[in-house]
């Protein structure tokens, strides 16, 4: 009995599986595993089929100072837009879990940019950037600054493009925070008041670190956005000027069907799907269950 | 008015004025977040119903129009575009309820060799989205003759961990007892997976295709790369070469453009705006 | 019995099959083609016009007119779909492909496909200069569509505004810097309107060439496998552009957009720009002020690229298709087609026929800026076009942008893409 039905269970176990099974390993581990191999291959054209070339890709790619430059964006794009959207979406999950006049209407606005997408929204924020008739210009000439070439100088752009995207992710990354909140016992805080601890002591000693597991979950989505959100690029600045606002993603576009090397835009793909890996053993060992998957 | 109220009445007396002018600062700080927030959705709303020479400038007088709307409706099919976008949205939605359900069943209430490694191997969809395998999901795309079509733009994403994962989660909350109850009656398995379960993780189900619908809606980079003509292409793709900046930038139509592309889902979240954070937040503790 | 009545079935199938199949290949030839955009207006619907009266003259041709992006990604579209077996039969793309498109053996030449002497003096029929980046190794591979020469757009009020005679542009790239100077306005550490601007985004090198090129310098040899990045006129050429706002201060430092380029001069935000000509029906429309254009100023001599579109026949194509793609093209570059468009985009009427269309000529009569960029025709140089296209292309736009941006001097900038175009280009020598 208990062995018919053990058998039964694997059977049944497979087959539900199995449709989801063949699309994932068809469109998630198959193109990783050939992503690899194809990297140790040449670009085919018409003339000159494709070959086995070892490392070449590899040691191409080292020398390519576009790549180290993209790479080095990557960085900075990650380091810019995952504190302070996570700060902001905390701020932001505090104030409309309180009572505050227009509650609904401030959480909406909040919430807005998620559910708009990013590369309708680039065309807006290029009317923001553009030097003497953008906003941000015509803002700033009613206090007297002078004008700025916001996305025609290097050293601003790629924050020009980091500002966008906390813009859409903040409110996303606030829902998190607000369904924690909203899970937290409130008679902590009348505790809490009793003692006298101000709102900024208790938010420090209780309310932040219990919503631990949440900034973790959060961090992780930021992490990963931070590889993945390049649409903006597209409308914005095409990751110039001199590559100074490209990221890996887009390059890896460009390389595949710009300059149709899709051989050297798999060894990019390596690299990128090498960070991801290692943010997913990161976060594997170092938190281990505590998160939210239960 | 009440929070400041209820504040004071706990806090000591001497603190009392100090903290309402810090609270309203506070407040002041909350809503002029919410203007940076809804500032670009405030200026399309500007841009698209005046005439062009007010794109960038703000005059309270300025007359209203609706032709960048007829302009934009003109200059690119949108009809078209919306037809493809809601044709791509609900076969992914469709597909991936079916699969995920199927899936998510199975790892959650079947014991079969393997089961662990498998639903790893599931999670690893997580981390390494379609997005990041553009190139060699377009090599098989055009090895299935898939290249520009709307079935080539959805079938990645059809097996979502994310929904395996979130249906997983649901369908083991659900006492078992109701699943021997359901065996007693004489149901099979998938009778108990459509009459037990099913139902009662309708409020995932809803959780989910939201999160899963604006996210199609919104997504760009693949549709781009698999698209090549307007008989598949999605509204952002429709909308990126419409608004091309090498054609020139037109802000009023440009935004009337935009208008057009959000203005399903914008609608829709203004709705049934509760259900929309209530479904996010829902798919988010999961 | 049976057997009999199955074989007059399959008979009368097998017969109704041929007689659908006569009936189709009769009946219609199906032509699919991508074209790009890259100026301002209502381009799509005027090719969709101009389509629909091809198709109205011949009911037996049908015609898929796909707009697919800018330049680049109707490139990349018309490739694929070729790849994926749903291929295109002929296209508008970046005159300046042709290369890249011959090495992936995706094109046919025109001279295999002409077969009349009447059809061989057609090929003949368009201004030379817009023929230097359809035409290699002897054969012509690209017919002239949407073309364009960069101008000079004025605003007539500014110059007038600052003591300057406004039917007198700068004709020398000192005048530029001189009048430009009269030209910056400001108020403070503001200014309120810049003397000119040239666009660093989108097709810098494009802008780069015509500068090279007034000071006597091309950027590639016509074989597409050498470039001149590092000469030293090509050099002094991007210190000048780099200049004009850096030493000068008459041009906005860093880069300057190429998409909204067009809104800031009809804001009035600069006096000077330098744009396609295929802005100028665009411009037209929406300036609320007097503006001029005229020919791009003098170094050591005039110069301009010539830019846009031609249009190409894909191999993988049917005799049938080819000859109803000819029709097509010979139907959209008919002179009083061409005028048409001219009048329509500011592009070059192809052919100097167009120019002696009664309608063409009277715009010019009325609008004589709409002559401009055909009398600098003969200025003209071709588009920078190689081998390996978008990977060279990008080395000088980014140097162009690196110099610009004040990243790097032009010596560098430019000699480090040299070097960088001379890895990609020698196995093409």
């Amino acid at each position: 009995m208990t062995s018919a039905r053990n058998i039964k269970n694997q059977v049944y176990g497979w087959l539900l599986l199995t449709p989801a099974a063949i699309l994932l390993v068809t469109f998630t581990h198959y193109p990783a595993i050939a992503t690899l191999a194809q990297s140790f291959f040449s670009t085919g054209t018409v003339t000159r089929p494709s070959k086995f070339i070892g490392l070449d890709n590899y040691r191409s790619m080292l020398e390519d100072e576009v790549f180290w430059q993209v790479l080095e964006n990557n960085i900075w794009y990650a380091v810019g837009t995952i504190p302070i959207s996570i700060a902001i979406a905390l701020l932001m999950a505090v104030w409309v879990n309180e009572k505050l006049p227009l509650r609904g209407l401030v959480r909406m606005s909040y919430f807005t940019p998620t559910i708009l997408p990013m590369i309708a929204v680039a065309n807006i924020w290029l009317f923001f950037y553009t030097p003497e008739i953008g906003l941000l210009d015509q803002v700033g000439a009613l206090f007297g600054a002078p004008s700025h070439n916001w996305l025609g100088d290097t050293d601003t752009v790629l924050g020009c493009i980091i500002a966008i995207t906390i813009w859409k992710e903040a409110g996303f990354f606030m829902i998190f925070y607000l369904a924690a909140l909203q899970t937290l016992p409130p008679e902590l805080e009348e505790a809490a008041k009793l003692e006298g601890a101000s709102r900024w002591t208790f938010f420090r000693r209780v309310t932040f670190p219990l919503l631990m597991p949440t900034t973790l979950f959060v961090l992780i989505n930021a992490v990963i956005n931070s590889f993945k959100l390049v649409d903006q690029l597209f409308i914005l600045t095409k990751g110039g000027p001199d590559n100074a606002s490209s990221l890996l993603l887009y390059y890896i576009y460009e390389n595949a069907f710009s300059f149709f090397d899709q051989n050297y835009a798999s060894t990019l793909t390596v690299v990128l799907l090498l960070a991801l890996a290692v943010i997913a053993i990161g976060q594997f060992v170092i938190l281990d269950k505590r998160i939210h998957y239960r | 008015m009440s929070a400041t109220a209820h504040t004071a009445a706990s806090a000591p007396a001497v603190g009392a004025t100090r903290f309402s002018f810090g609270r309203m600062l506070e407040v002041g700080a909350a809503w002029l977040l919410a203007f940076l927030w809804l500032l670009p959705l405030i200026y399309a709303f500007w841009s698209a119903f005046h005439p062009s020479e007010y794109a960038t400038r703000f005059d309270i007088l300025a007359p209203l129009t609706l032709d960048n709307f007829r302009e934009a409706w003109s200059q690119a099919p949108f009809a078209r575009y919306y037809l493809n976008t809601f044709m791509m949205v609900t076969s992914i939605l469709v597909v991936q309820f079916i699969l995920c359900t199927l899936a998510a069943y199975a790892f959650a209430r079947f014991e079969f060799r393997g089961r662990d490694i498998a639903f790893g191997l599931v999670l690893v969809q997580l981390m390494i989205m379609p997005e990041v395998l553009i190139v060699e999901n377009y090599r098989t795309m055009s090895e299935l003759h898939l290249v520009d079509t709307i079935t080539g733009i959805g079938l990645p994403y059809m097996a979502s961990a994310f929904g395996i994962f979130l249906l997983r989660q649901t369908f083991k909350t659900i006492p078992k007892e109701l699943e021997d109850a359901a065996r007693v009656e004489g149901c099979g398995p998938i009778q108990i997976l459509w009459k037990v379960y099913v139902p009662l993780a309708k409020p995932t189900y809803i959780a989910y295709g939201l999160v899963s619908v604006s996210y199609h809606w919104n997504n760009f980079l693949w549709p781009l790369v698999i698209t090549n003509s307007q008989t598949t292409r999605p509204l952002t793709v429709g909308l990126a070469i419409f608004s091309a900046p090498e054609s020139g930038v037109d802000w009023s139509i440009i935004t009337a453009g935009t208008l057009l592309a959000v203005a399903p889902l914008l609608v829709a979240f203004l709705l049934f705006q509760r259900q929309f954070v209530q479904s996010f937040m829902h798919a988010g503790i999961k | 019995m049976i057997r009999g009545i199955k074989r007059a079935i399959r008979g009368l199938a097998i017969g109704l099959f041929a007689t659908f199949a006569y009936a189709q290949s009769a009946l219609a030839v199906e032509l699919t083609m991508y074209y790009p955009v890259a100026v301002g207006g209502p381009l799509t619907k005027i090719v969709d016009g101009l389509v629909a009266d091809f198709t109205k003259a011949n009911p037996d041709i049908k015609v898929n007119a796909i707009y697919a992006g800018n330049y680049n990604d109707a490139r990349i579209k018309a490739l694929a779909a070729l790849k994926a077996g749903k291929p295109a039969q002929l296209s508008v793309m970046f005159a300046i492909d042709i290369y890249e498109l011959i090495e992936q053996d995706a094109i046919v030449p025109f001279d295999d496909i002409v077969e009349t002497a009447e059809e061989k003096a057609w090929l003949n029929s368009f201004y030379p200069a817009l023929m230097g980046n359809g035409r290699t190794g002897g054969k012509t591979w690209g017919i002239p569509f949407q073309r364009s020469t960069i101008v000079m757009y004025y605003n007539k009020d500014a110059f007038r505004d600052a003591g300057l005679d406004p039917e007198k542009p700068p004709a020398t790239w000192d005048e530029l810097v001189s009048m430009g100077k009269k030209l910056v306005k400001k108020s403070g550490d503001k200014t309120d309107r810049w003397a000119i601007m040239i666009p660093s985004t989108g097709y810098p090198y494009w802008m780069f060439g015509a500068l090279t090129m007034e000071n006597d310098q091309v950027l590639m040899n016509s074989d597409g496998n050498k470039t001149y990045f590092s000469a030293a006129p090509t050099v002094q050429a991007l210190e000048f552009w780099q200049e004009l706002g850096d030493k000068h201060g008459i041009m906005p430092k860093g880069t300057i957009e190429w998409g909204t380029l067009r809104k800031n001069f009809l804001e009035g935000k600069a006096a000077i720009m330098w744009h396609s000509t295929g802005n100028l029906t665009t411009v037209k429309k929406n300036a609320k002020f007097d503006f001029g254009v005229a020919m791009l100023p003098a170094n050591k001599r005039r110069g301009t690229p010539t830019g846009g579109g031609n249009f190409y026949i894909f191999k993988k194509t049917t005799p049938e298709e080819r000859k109803a793609a000819m029709k097509l093209i010979r139907f959209l570059t008919e002179p009083s087609r061409a005028a048409e468009w001219s009048i329509k985009t500011g592009y070059i009427g192809t052919s100097p026929a167009a120019y002696d269309t009664p309608a063409l000529k009277k715009y010019v009569e009325e609008f004589p800026p709409a002559a401009v960029a055909r009398d600098q025709l003969k200025y003209a140089t071709p588009e920078l076009s190689t081998y390996q296209a978008g990977r060279v292309r990008k080395s000088l736009d980014d140097a162009i942008q690196a110099t610009l941006t004040g990243k790097k001097s032009a010596k560098d900038s430019l000699g480090s893409a040299q070097s960088q175009s001379e890895r990609l280009l020698k196995r093409y020598q």
